[in-house]
């Protein structure tokens, strides 16, 4: 059997051996979401720190992700670039890393990332030693700047957060995947593991996923297959996707006269 | 989806259960699909029950003589100390609608103590002025609750007798105030049993599309508390089943879906045990309507806004919601300061 190797993912001079990144919202249990992070072996684990309880009134949530994986604390609930950068801090300051995803969201209705706010918040970010990766929505000029201000990844929506509508933002993507040189993460929006494959195909360099996985009836289960779905699909897509059309139309209405 | 009225007085009033249940059936689908299995949980705290309003409904209302009681800032402390050892993060801070009995100064110094103890905290008061709003949001405080009861104006200005409260416009265009003040949650409702269930759910549902069209970053809650028995006696105007209660909230869910629905201890612990799985996404637990009702007042003595119906703890809460596979929410906020 042919195997590819050294294919990892490197983001901000780490390497990774899975291209699947889990989110930690709406599990059942938090039993629930360490089952489903080793099922998927995911590397990469995005937590909101709203969600962090440092007081222990409850389990821990932190408790529950392996200390081999990369803790990557989200900006949930951020408005705009300033409070993204308070909850930054606060996420440095309660021991949580300096990996941060940014999510500077005004719209509760949609959850649709702000852009502007969001290359903002990157800048001062970066300037500060965080390692950012910004959600966006996916946008070439918004993506070049985010690139400019020091961005470790971008993660452009499928389609809207919770939403299980699949790679709606396809055509746009495809674009980011053309010109972008950093590592491009789809994240939000792929509601079954043959979504993630497909953005795989295209040429994405992983996939967040969290609510398909969350609300599934078995999420260890699905986990494993939007795992397995994201490994076949990067294998695609070092291979190759073969042509559509291999043969030539039998009839050639527009040229046929050429050859008469 | 968006229902007119027509639709909703025809889901209202049809009798097929076969209707309940499909309606239930979506509710619950798209509500797993936003919010998974994650319940959040929030304590009220009455810190005054003097009100110079005169609503026809309420147990507070300055015609029923009740001994008054307001909190010191010593007593506030210590009822928020018996909440937050049961591990509540999000507090409901109440009063009654007396704008001299409990003044911005008088508000503004509970939300500064009850930013020691809580990670989050809501007022549900008296309608303020956009700047008094902000005084309190840049006090510490992210959240306000305020409903118009009644969207009908004539029944409105027939339960709403007295005092301040009379004035519907000026409730009406407090979400709009709270939001310019900078608050981050906004919780409408309307109070089930005092006008025509159809069209208050309509006016509810066209007031909070203006106010995500208007202010979209804002995060809204709806609440439907049913008018209860005080201490036994009944001050409802007509009685709103369970079935139409059910359905109010799937509607609710249906038309939105990724608000918060709020319910509180005013419901029994089955309908609660229900609603959660169809739209409910945020629950009371261990409530105290009383003012002191925590660790103050002696509880022979309570003057309660409503009986409560569902008495369970905190940790009888925490315990339901796992044996029923959902994750308790306790923390879903790290406060960071209001600018």
């Amino acid at each position: 059997m042919m195997t590819v190797q050294n294919d990892n993912l490197i983001i901000a001079g780490k390497t990774f051996t899975s291209r699947f990144l889990l989110g930690t919202g709406k599990f059942s249990s938090k039993t629930a979401l360490a089952e489903s992070i080793a099922a998927s072996n995911s590397e990469i684990v995005t937590v909101a720190l709203r969600r962090i309880d440092i007081d222990r009134h409850e389990e821990n949530i932190i408790q529950y992700i392996p200390k081999n994986v990369t803790l990557l604390v989200n900006t949930s609930g951020a408005r705009n670039a300033k409070e993204a950068l308070r909850i930054a801090h606060l996420a440095r300051e309660s021991g949580c890393g300096n990996w941060i995803k940014v999510e500077v969201i005004n719209d509760s209705k949609y959850l649709l990332p702000d852009n502007a706010e969001t290359v903002k918040a990157t800048e001062l970010l970066v300037k500060e030693g965080f390692i950012v990766l910004p959600y966006m929505s996916p946008d070439l000029y918004i993506a070049r700047e985010l690139v400019a201000a020091g961005a470790a990844t971008i993660m452009p929506l499928g389609s809207p957060i919770g939403s299980n509508k699949g790679l709606k933002t396809k055509e746009l993507i495809q674009i980011l995947i053309n010109e972008i040189d950093i590592p491009i993460i789809v994240d939000a929006g792929l509601g079954a593991p043959s979504q993630a494959a497909e953005a795989m195909e295209m040429g994405a360099d992983a996939v967040l996923v969290n609510t398909a996985v969350a609300t599934a009836g078995k999420p260890q289960l699905i986990a494993q297959a939007f795992a397995e779905a994201v490994k076949a699909g990067r294998l695609a897509y070092l291979s190759g996707l073969p042509l559509e059309k291999i043969s030539a139309e039998a009839s050639s209405p527009l040229t046929g006269f050429l050859y008469e | 989806m968006h229902f007119d009225l027509a639709n909703i007085q025809d889901i209202l009033s049809n009798q097929d259960p076969r209707l309940t249940e499909r309606l239930a059936q979506e509710a619950a689908r798209i509500t797993r699909q936003y919010f998974g299995r994650a319940i959040s949980l929030y304590a009220p705290l009455y810190i005054s029950n003097y009100c110079s309003c005169f609503c026809t409904y309420c147990g507070f209302n300055n015609h029923n003589h009740i001994p008054r009681l307001k909190l010191t800032a010593d007593q506030i402390e210590q009822e928020m100390q018996k909440i937050a050892q049961s591990g509540i993060e999000n507090i409901l801070i109440l009063t009654g609608e007396s704008y001299q009995m409990t003044p911005l100064s008088y508000l503004k110094e509970t939300v500064l103590i009850s930013k020691k103890y809580f990670s989050s905290t809501a007022l549900e008061i008296h309608p303020l002025e956009e700047e008094e709003y902000r005084e309190l949001y840049l006090a510490g405080a992210d959240s306000v609750t305020l409903y118009q009861e009644t969207y009908n104006r004539s029944r409105y200005a027939e339960v709403h007798l007295a005092g301040k409260k009379k004035d519907y416009d000026f409730r009406y265009q407090a979400p709009e105030r709270i939001a310019r003040a900078g608050f981050r949650q906004i919780s409408l409702g309307i109070l089930l049993g005092i006008s025509d269930l159809a069209e208050d759910l309509f006016a509810l549902f066209s007031h909070l599309r203006h106010m995500e069209q208007t202010f979209p970053g804002v995060e809204y809650s709806l609440s439907f508390p049913r008018l209860r028995q005080i201490k036994g006696k009944d001050l409802s105007l007509s009685r709103i089943d369970d079935i139409s209660f059910i359905k109010t909230i799937c509607l609710a869910r249906i038309s939105f879906p990724r608000i918060g629905i709020n319910l509180s201890t005013r419901e029994s612990p089955t309908l609660r045990d229900h609603a959660i799985e169809l739209g409910v996404t945020r629950i009371s637990a261990g409530s105290n309507t009383s003012v002191g009702g925590y660790s103050t007042a002696d509880p022979e003595r309570q003057n309660p806004q409503f009986d409560i119906a569902d008495s369970r703890s905190v940790p009888e809460m925490l315990r339901m919601l796992k044996d029923r596979r959902f994750d308790p929410v306790l923390t879903d906020w790290r406060r960071i300061d209001n600018t």
